[in-house]
């Protein structure tokens, strides 16, 4: 009895502990997302009477051009983004994890621009990605590459944002440092006693013992890549031509320019689905293919 | 003669800097052009090639930013929002952090799945039903809609505050709960000054978060006197947006405080990596 007493009490303060927490997940995320659901059913501009109209908002999703480029454009960013964060992050980790003199101050630059975020960075690429007076084309100039048009150009937009947030790769840098530094040495020496070559011990030891830190960087960075606005906002409006159109533009012109809150509900209902599917396929790829032991 | 192993350290070490040393000025080009554009006269932003020293050093740029929009104003509003964003954090945060380290109750697991699972959620499909909830509660052109929800919970930080509560040892707690302490008491009095670099890690993550946010007052603030840096700027640049020196050096006071924290902070927001990443 004194013992299920004990556990009685542990447990109502445990989730007296946790209570802030459960209201807010009711009241703040629950809440609004099952309100959510319900308005994707609906007609309605917030102020007017709401109009039930069953599926009709994803019947004409379907058929929306706008909606489609947006999808366009925000996967093929993230999908080249995320391919180059890793690709860059983990070359540059390797090269960071060499005892050099002066790698600190390496590692503080590196990270430096990954603490920079929202308006203020916007508008400092903004500048220099100008055509004419732009930091960036007067660079390429000196090693005779001609002038690129970057944001007002339909084919380089896209890819200058997506240059613009490698710019802060320094956070995927220090995940990938921090589960580099995690690999003991010793299987180094082990494979390098039987003979390993380098790019050998890359794939069969440095790789795999790194999937946990892969996966995680690229589960989180395909959620918050895939509702990319600030810069876009700020730096394109979604210009040229729906080049930088990214869905998050789209939900927000449709929710507070045309005041259409049941049909933004019914976009934002397709997005929750699309990165829930991924993510859940993320971690089932993971249990195959992610090795959790030794680190 | 070197060893083998000697010369291969040597060939590595110059390979190393000839990555390391272009890499890093790329990295630092951005920042160097802000600063450079932001001291220059008018006449010598619209040169070609480049002037990258001003003939004469415009620090009155920075003061024509404080002239021709209220930034002091929108300066003190972002601080406003983000100590107490930081402070809401920390407390909503570590109390759920404990509650999921260091007791045991019926769905415990479940509900910490549940939470985890809720960063999946985008901010797009939550927004407008709260945008309705809280102009219901009459908080629309106040930072309320902002602030309170970060009293509850977070679950990015209670997530890295739980993976170190974990970390720290049961025994101390044991004694003072011999000792009569209440688990509140041992909370505020052991676990939280135990926990300081953890905490401080969350402070610095939760810092850089408010101080740029740029969505919710883009969507819930109104009133120009109440703007922070991030919509004062936005709502700057159509009306300026020839005059690269005043905008560069709004970027600039905008960008000037995440950089010294980060500076001063620098060992704390990597274990925060650390801590939040690889053993997820």
């Amino acid at each position: 009895m004194f013992n299920s007493d004990l556990l009685r009490r542990e447990a109502i303060q445990g989730y007296l502990f946790i209570l802030p927490w459960f209201i807010g997940f009711v009241v703040f995320t629950a809440g609004p997302l099952t309100a959510a659901l319900g308005f994707s059913f609906t007609d309605w501009n917030g102020v007017s009477p709401m109009e039930f109209i069953g599926f009709e908002n994803y019947i004409q999703l379907s058929q929306d051009s706008r909606f489609w480029q947006s999808l366009k454009v925000t996967l093929v960013f993230t999908f080249f983004y995320l391919i180059l964060n890793l690709i860059i992050g983990f070359s540059l980790a390797l090269v960071m994890n060499q005892p050099v003199r002066g790698i600190r101050i390496f590692r503080t630059i590196y990270y430096l621009p990954a603490v920079l975020s929202g308006v203020a960075v916007a508008v400092l690429w903004a500048i220099l990605f100008h055509r004419e007076f732009g930091a960036l084309n007067w660079l390429l100039g000196l090693v005779g590459i001609k002038r690129i048009g970057w944001l007002v150009s339909e084919s380089w937009a896209l890819p200058s944002i997506i240059i613009m947030e490698l710019w802060r790769v320094g956070s995927t840098i220090i995940i990938f440092l921090a589960g580099l530094q995690g690999i003991p040495p010793e299987l180094y020496e082990a494979a390098e006693v039987d003979g390993a070559n380098r790019r050998w011990r890359l794939w069969s030891i440095t790789i795999p013992l790194m999937s946990p830190s892969i996966f995680f960087v690229l589960i989180v960075g395909f959620i918050n890549t895939m509702q990319v606005f600030t810069q876009a906002y700020i730096m394109t409006d979604g210009g040229p031509n729906f080049a930088t159109y990214f869905y998050s533009i789209n939900l927000y012109i449709t929710t507070f320019r045309e005041l259409r809150l049941g049909y933004a509900s019914a976009q934002a209902g397709v997005l929750f689905l699309i990165i829930f599917l991924v993510t859940l396929g993320i971690f089932w790829v993971s249990r195959y293919r992610v090795n959790y032991e030794l680190v | 003669m070197w060893s083998r192993r000697r010369r291969i350290s040597l060939v590595n070490t110059l390979l190393t800097y000839l990555v390391l040393v272009p890499g890093a000025l790329l990295f630092l080009y951005p920042l160097l052009w802000m600063l450079s554009t932001s001291l220059k006269p008018k006449h010598q932003i619209f040169t070609y090639p480049i002037e990258w020293i001003p003939d004469t050093w415009m620090w009155s740029n920075y003061g024509e930013v404080f002239n021709q929009v209220p930034f002091w104003t929108y300066t003190v509003n972002t601080a406003v929002i983000t100590v107490i964003g930081v402070v809401g954090t920390l407390f909503g945060s570590s109390l759920a952090a404990y509650g999921f380290a260091r007791f045991r109750f019926p769905g415990k697991d479940a509900l910490f799945l549940l939470m985890l699972s809720t960063m999946m959620v985008p901010i797009w499909v939550t927004l407008i039903p709260s945008f309705l909830m809280f102009r219901w509660f009459g908080w629309l052109n106040s930072y309320l809609p902002i602030l309170v929800p970060a009293f509850f919970a977070q679950p990015f930080y209670t997530f890295l505050l739980r993976q170190f509560f974990m970390t720290v040892p049961i025994d101390l707690e044991d004694s003072a709960r011999i000792d009569g302490a209440n688990r509140l008491q041992i909370f505020l009095n052991i676990m939280l000054p135990l926990s300081r670099p953890a905490l401080a890690t969350a402070a610095i993550f939760a810092f850089f978060f408010y101080w740029n946010e740029f969505l919710l007052p883009l969507i819930y603030i109104q009133d120009q006197t109440k703007f922070p840096i991030s919509v004062g700027i936005s709502s700057f640049i159509s009306e300026y947006r020839s005059d690269f020196a005043l905008m560069m050096a709004a970027s600039g006071m905008a960008l000037a405080p995440p950089m010294i924290v980060f500076f001063l902070a620098q060992r704390y927001f990597i274990q925060g990596f650390v801590l939040s990443g690889v053993k997820g």
